[in-house]
């Protein structure tokens, strides 16, 4: 899941608890500059891609709703619907577009996010 | 293979050209034909049907016709520009303007027709323009402005013909602000496809809309006045106008087929066999410049019957036209007319069924055989609904008595799409017949309109169809996918009774049990949707939160910038000055732009989300509830100021608007329901665009039901005559219940009337006469509904779990978003325009697009 947003200077950050986290919702996380989006499935996993939207240019994704395709975890943005892979970011409507990914652990109850 | 390619060359790139390259490519799968296609027009096909909807702020790029990749195809050229001067058929070759020359193995004319100017002294004067190509528009408005500076007063134009083009070239002037006048030879408008009756009714409807209409009448002559133009017409009239335009029909552009030597028609065209070829074996003529069995055609579906036959003889085949289908329907300055086969009656002892009705302004009139057995064509105008059931029928048996296929709904005999016989041509435009289109709805197992449309091309032209093309995916039963989603098999009707059988209250037993997966954005809020219908809980309560759309989840209407609307309920519109100084207060204090909603309420838009709490408790503390403005839920009951104080009123339309509003407020539904109340019969609520429609008699209340507005307006049926206001109250009730079970997920009234089986007649005998036993439950549902409603706002103030999720970063709480940003635009904010990434894989890196703006 290494993305190339890890670049060497970026650090885990720490953006919430795991329980603040519901499941098949997401919320955002403000990152520096970089706003991510992070989603907790029905089965446990966490989640964390770029909360903008790539067709609008809004920072909306956070607020999509989560659900499955085949097997694959998903969020549709809110304003238009397109689907989006949460493993990768990749938009499954349109395979030449994507939000961006993020690495993401759970440590101690904590949810850290890798990006800056 | 390249070598063995043939060249195919296509002179003219109208509509009907360019139909017959995609036709050929469509079926020329082994590319045996390399295409170049020149065009004297600097630009592509573009569809000059809609031409005057260029004038409505239709931009020329949307008037496109070409298939997207049409010419990104190998061998496929377009050569715009670029005109072809000669044929040497002796050399197969052309000569083009530029001064190439092409060799061919087959040649196409589709040069298509210019404008017939008859010869009046003046015609050629500055102002004077034909109406046929985008340029000639764009000439046109140019007129229409430099009049706008030096004309005082109304300016006004004068559009000589008054048929297709003419009613058209009339609606353009309109649009661009002129006061249109019409001369027209014959003594009725539209003299090719309507007769005297319809033609009466298109004067006073048309004349109704402001244009003046000179019939029986031409024009003598043009001259110059005082910079403008004074058209003196034959039987004296007199016109001051600004522009002239010509649109008195058009002629066949053979000119480069004359100097070729081929045979041409009598009244010009280049003469055609059944096959289009003409008399060089090696050339084709199609559209409007082709003469094909003695008749030149000006529309655009004979046109594109030519381009398929030609394609297919191209391609091996051994296509033929037959009789041209010129029946026509579309709306002429938003009246609608419809003609089709021998609508003027001109068959030998053809007899004609005639029902003319000046109450709702329709006439209809259809030509049966001397039998009254067959059905050989017809008029509507006013109405044109039935046009899509009846066109097909052309030539074949009548399936009922023709006085009753054309009464008003409800009382007629139903024309269904079982009554179509297998060849009868469904879609016009194209050809296509119902026979092709259910083998392709059970051969490639098709479960849309989409998917009719892309296998067989039937509804891609006019759209006229399209209803129809929804039945036949209906009845064919098998094919028809009823799914709602990957995750459910069943459709949201059968889902809202499984729900309500089994007493299952979460989505997650409910998907456990009966479907798979985890759902979607299409299940989520179907589910979420009628788990509220059926009264199990708050809406953001427990796992039904994480169902809802971001509307839903917010309880604000999400904006393209990611804030928020809010737009407090205002019953019926009624609004108090203290009330009203709040509204203004809020916006002020939290800079929301402000705009007045067409349901009567004040849309206050740009709120973060974290502002919506306090923008709610504002709201609340000043005794409003935000309002369901968003969500798929009963919206506003809007109402006219009534009897209480308009001289004209008889009834309290506001009070019982109120009384509605409140009563269904916060009801989930398939799809939004939008309701008014009129209080006479002058309608200023505009009651029969909604949903449910309500409007005062004088003794009494007439219920109207499956009106819509928007994309595919309907005007409501009259369920209920002259009620009292309880049966009217307990029939909306059972009306809203028994809709919210039976429709589909995003089927708005009118559709789901449309798909009851038994329309009107169905509905009135569920929910008047209780056929089905139902009416007890469906009261039942409503009078709960009614019993435990609660401001799902004001809950959310109360309960801080709730409040938790308003926040725009979770690590941030305090953070406004700083993506939301404003400009100001006639002194109130604006969305600042956001930067889009690059939409690329290749920014999977994510990182500089991602960055904050």
């Amino acid at each position: 899941m290494t993305s190339a947003a890890a670049e060497p200077a970026a650090v885990w950050t720490v953006v919430c608890r795991y329980h603040d986290l519901q499941p098949e919702r997401g919320v955002a996380a403000l990152i520096g500059r970089v706003q991510v989006a992070l989603f907790r499935t029905f089965d446990g996993t966490v989640y964390a891609i770029g909360n903008q939207d790539p067709f609008t240019g809004a920072y909306v994704l956070s607020r999509g709703i989560v659900g499955s395709c085949g097997e694959i975890p998903t969020v549709a943005s809110p304003l238009h619907k397109q689907v989006f892979d949460l493993r990768t970011g990749t938009c499954l409507d349109d395979g030449t577009t994507a939000a961006g990914v993020y690495d993401v652990r759970i440590r101690d109850g904590l949810v850290e996010v890798m990006a800056g | 293979m390249q070598d063995q390619q043939r060249h195919l060359v296509v002179v003219g790139n109208g509509m009907v050209g360019q139909r017959l390259v995609e036709a050929v490519r469509d079926r020329d799968a082994r590319r045996t034909w390399q295409v170049t296609v020149l065009s004297e027009e600097p630009r592509r096909a573009y569809d000059r049907v809609a031409l005057s909807s260029y004038f409505d702020g239709v931009a020329a790029a949307d008037l496109d016709v070409v298939a997207e990749g049409c010419y990104d195809t190998a061998g496929y050229t377009l050569r715009l520009d670029e005109a072809v001067t000669a044929i040497d058929r002796a050399a197969r070759t052309v000569t083009t303007s530029r001064g190439a020359i092409l060799g061919y193995e087959a040649l196409v004319l589709a040069t298509g027709s210019y404008p017939f100017v008859p010869p009046v002294p003046g015609r050629d004067l500055p102002g004077c323009f034909v109406y046929r190509t985008l340029d000639d528009l764009d000439a046109i408005r140019a007129a229409a402005q430099r009049a706008a500076v030096s004309t005082r007063g109304r300016r006004a134009g004068l559009v000589v013909g008054g048929g297709l083009l003419g009613l058209e070239a009339a609606r353009a002037l309109r649009l661009l602000g002129m006061s249109p006048h019409v001369v027209e030879l014959a003594p009725r408008l539209m003299p090719l496809q309507v007769d005297e009756g319809g033609g009466a009714l298109l004067r006073e409807m048309i004349e109704n809309l402001n244009v003046t209409l000179h019939l029986g009448t031409s024009v003598a002559s043009i001259r110059r006045d005082a910079g403008r133009l004074l058209a003196i017409l034959a039987n004296g009239t007199e016109l001051d106008v600004d522009v002239v335009v010509f649109s008195a029909g058009v002629r066949p552009r053979d000119r480069l087929a004359r100097d070729a030597g081929l045979a041409v028609g009598g009244r010009g065209g280049v003469v055609a066999d059944d096959g289009c070829r003409t008399s060089d074996p090696d050339i084709y003529a199609i559209g409007e410049c082709a003469s094909v069995g003695g008749r030149v055609y000006g529309l655009v579906a004979p046109g594109y019957a030519m381009a398929e036959v030609l394609a297919d003889r191209l391609t091996g085949g051994t296509a033929s036209i037959t009789a041209a289908d010129t029946s026509t329907k579309l709306k002429l300055m938003g009246v609608d007319v419809a003609s089709f086969g021998d609508a003027l009656a001109a068959s030998d002892g053809a007899l004609e069924v005639t029902l003319s009705n000046p109450v709702s302004r329709s006439y209809a009139k259809l030509v049966v055989s001397d039998d009254a057995k067959t059905l050989l064509g017809g008029i509507l105008v006013g109405d044109a609904s039935k046009y899509t059931m009846l066109r097909p029928l052309v030539g074949r048996p009548l399936p009922g008595d023709p006085v009753t296929m054309i009464a008003p709904a409800g009382g007629g005999t139903a024309v269904g799409a079982g009554a179509l016989p297998g060849d009868a041509q469904v879609c016009s435009c194209h050809a296509v017949t119902k026979d092709a289109i259910c083998a392709a709805i059970t051969g490639r197992g098709l479960t849309g309109v989409g998917g009719v449309k892309a296998a067989t091309k039937a509804g891609t032209g006019c759209g006229s169809c399209v209803p129809l093309l929804k039945t036949l995916l209906a009845d064919s039963g098998v094919a028809v996918n009823p799914a709602l989603c990957e995750h459910f098999d069943v459709t949201r009707a059968q889902l809202f009774e499984i729900v309500r059988v089994s007493g299952i209250t979460t989505f997650t037993e409910l998907i456990e049990r009966h479907g798979r997966g985890r759902g979607c954005d299409i299940c989520k809020p179907a589910v979420a949707s009628i788990l509220a219908s059926l009264e199990r809980g708050h809406i953001l309560d427990g796992e039904q939160a994480a169902l809802q759309d971001t509307n839903d989840h917010f309880l604000a209407n999400i904006q393209r910038n990611g804030s928020y609307s809010v737009v407090p309920r205002i019953p019926g519109g009624e609004v108090t000055p203290e009330k009203l100084i709040v509204l203004g207060e809020v916006a002020r204090d939290f800079g929301l732009y402000t705009k007045i909603t067409g349901g009567q309420r004040i849309d206050l838009l740009g709120a973060r989300v974290e502002q919506l709490p306090a923008i709610w408790r504002r709201l609340v503390d000043a005794g409003f509830e935000s309002g369901h403005a968003y969500g798929k839920a009963v919206r506003t009951v809007k109402s006219c100021v009534g009897s209480t104080w308009c001289r004209y009123g008889v009834q309290d339309s506001v009070a019982l608007a109120i009384e509605l509003e409140l009563r269904y407020r916060g009801i989930r539904s398939p799809h939004k329901i939008k309701a008014g109340v009129s209080g006479c019969a002058r309608e200023c609520a505009e009651a029969r665009s909604k949903d449910i429609g309500v409007i005062a008699a004088d003794d009494g209340w007439n219920l109207y039901v499956c009106g819509n507005g928007g994309f595919r307006p309907r005007h409501a049926d009259l369920l209920l005559a002259s009620t009292d206001r309880a049966t009217l109250i307990r029939t909306i009730d059972r009306f809203i219940m028994f809709y919210i079970r039976t429709a589909d997920r995003l089927q708005r009234t009118a559709s789901w009337l449309q798909s009851l089986d038994g329309g009107l007649d169905y509905l009135r005998s569920v929910i008047v006469d209780d056929s089905l036993g139902i009416s007890g439950e469906l009261d039942a549902a409503v009078a709960r509904h009614v019993e435990r409603y609660d401001d799902e706002w004001a809950a959310v103030l109360a309960d801080p779990e709730r409040l938790r999720r308003f926040v725009s970063f979770v690590n941030a709480p305090g953070t406004p978003d700083p993506s939301i940003a404003f400009v100001s635009e006639r002194g109130q904010p604006r969305p600042a325009t956001l930067p889009v990434p690059v939409r690329a894989l290749s920014a999977e890196a994510g990182g500089p697009t991602l960055e904050v703006v």
